[in-house]
């Protein structure tokens, strides 16, 4: 148990870096825009996502209507339904499955789906406690946003982008193990075309959902290539 | 803007995210097997889903600035061929983002 525990702690250095610092901003600009800490504390329990929580922000200081917020959310964080397809048959098996399905943001779904657990570790348990941590990191940084405000003596700007950095550690780990390297190279293209066209606050919907098409488009040559090549050996973390 | 409605705002955003969490699992996580062409995506997806968060981060990149996006790319490089050579996490985060820092407070 205590292994696991250090593993999934481990693992989630990166994000307690990228949450720290980000939740750290998001507790600051909504204590700016007139809200205590708690406000921060309750939105890091019960939404935690973090870029519609930046747009919660914004909510909170204007007038904008509840039917609005709702169909936003809905489409920000419509990426979040893809995520799952990844874990439906892992977390059905797990005891803490409602928990894993609330805490699947953009940061713990990139560490559980690149997760290879050693000998020794308990994987259910591994990936139940990284989703915790997780969320910890987020709230503790919240809360520390609001309560500590701009009384950090050094410059931290540019430190959200350990959360990019971690994205980029994943595409080359993914990539040297891929059998194809198809779905990353639609994946991208899809996604820069569509940053073009749509803009970068409406993009990541039409992007995945050309994605999933080509993908589903091209399910027999891709799946050839996955039979044609043996499974790499996944190396030890 | 009264506390009250800000509760409900923020309530309104958490059953909305949870929704969409909720969505494959509702589809797909009761009794009924899962479809194989759910299978294959899931299977197929964490690589495209990674390239396109990737560009997410990136999304506020201004190539036309005076920086030209120059920090954004240059860290992304560090870490992704600092990671590419020496596979250790931490290493190729701590130095892309001490180069990404370093190059938007004192460069640009």
């Amino acid at each position: 148990m205590k292994q696991t525990i250090r593993f999934a702690f481990y693992k989630s250095i990166p994000v307690l870096l990228g949450y720290v610092f980000l939740g750290f901003a998001f507790g600051l600009l909504l204590q700016e825009a007139g809200y205590s800490f708690w406000w921060a504390l309750l939105s890091s329990v019960i939404v935690y996502a973090g870029s519609i929580q930046f747009v919660l922000v914004d909510f909170l200081s204007g007038g904008t209507s509840l039917p609005v917020i709702a169909v936003m959310t809905l489409l920000i964080n419509s990426r979040h339904a893809f995520y799952g397809l990844s874990f439906v048959e892992k977390f059905r098996r797990m005891k803490t499955y409602p928990y894993m399905v609330f805490s699947l943001t953009d940061e713990t779904y990139s560490l559980l789906c690149s997760l290879k657990t050693p000998e020794g570790v308990d994987e259910k348990k591994a990936m139940f406690f990284i989703s915790l941590f997780d969320q910890l990191y987020w709230i503790g940084g919240s809360v520390l946003g609001g309560v500590l405000g701009q009384l950090l003596p050094f410059d931290m700007t540019g430190i959200d982008f350990a959360m990019t950095a971690l994205f980029v550690t994943i595409f080359v780990d993914q990539w040297r193990e891929a059998r194809t390297h198809l779905p990353a190279v639609i994946g991208l293209i899809s996604s820069v075309v569509c940053l073009l066209i749509f803009g970068g606050n409406n993009f990541i919907l039409p992007s995945l959902i050309i994605t999933v098409g080509l993908l589903m488009a091209l399910r027999n040559r891709i799946e050839g290539r996955i039979e044609k090549r043996p499974e790499r050996k996944a190396e030890e973390a | 803007m009264t506390r009250e409605r800000a509760l409900i705002m923020i309530l309104v955003v958490a059953v909305c995210t949870l929704i969409t969490r909720l969505i494959p699992f509702v589809l797909f996580g009761g009794k009924r097997k899962v479809p194989k062409a759910v299978e294959y995506l899931g299977q197929i997806l964490p690589p495209a889903i990674m390239a396109t968060l990737v560009v997410y981060c990136l999304k506020g990149a201004d190539l036309f600035s005076a920086s030209h996006g120059i920090p954004e790319f240059a860290a992304v490089a560090v870490t992704a061929l600092l990671h590419a050579w020496k596979r250790n996490v931490l290493l190729s985060i701590a130095a892309g983002t001490l180069c990404y820092m370093f190059l938007v407070q004192a460069v640009f």
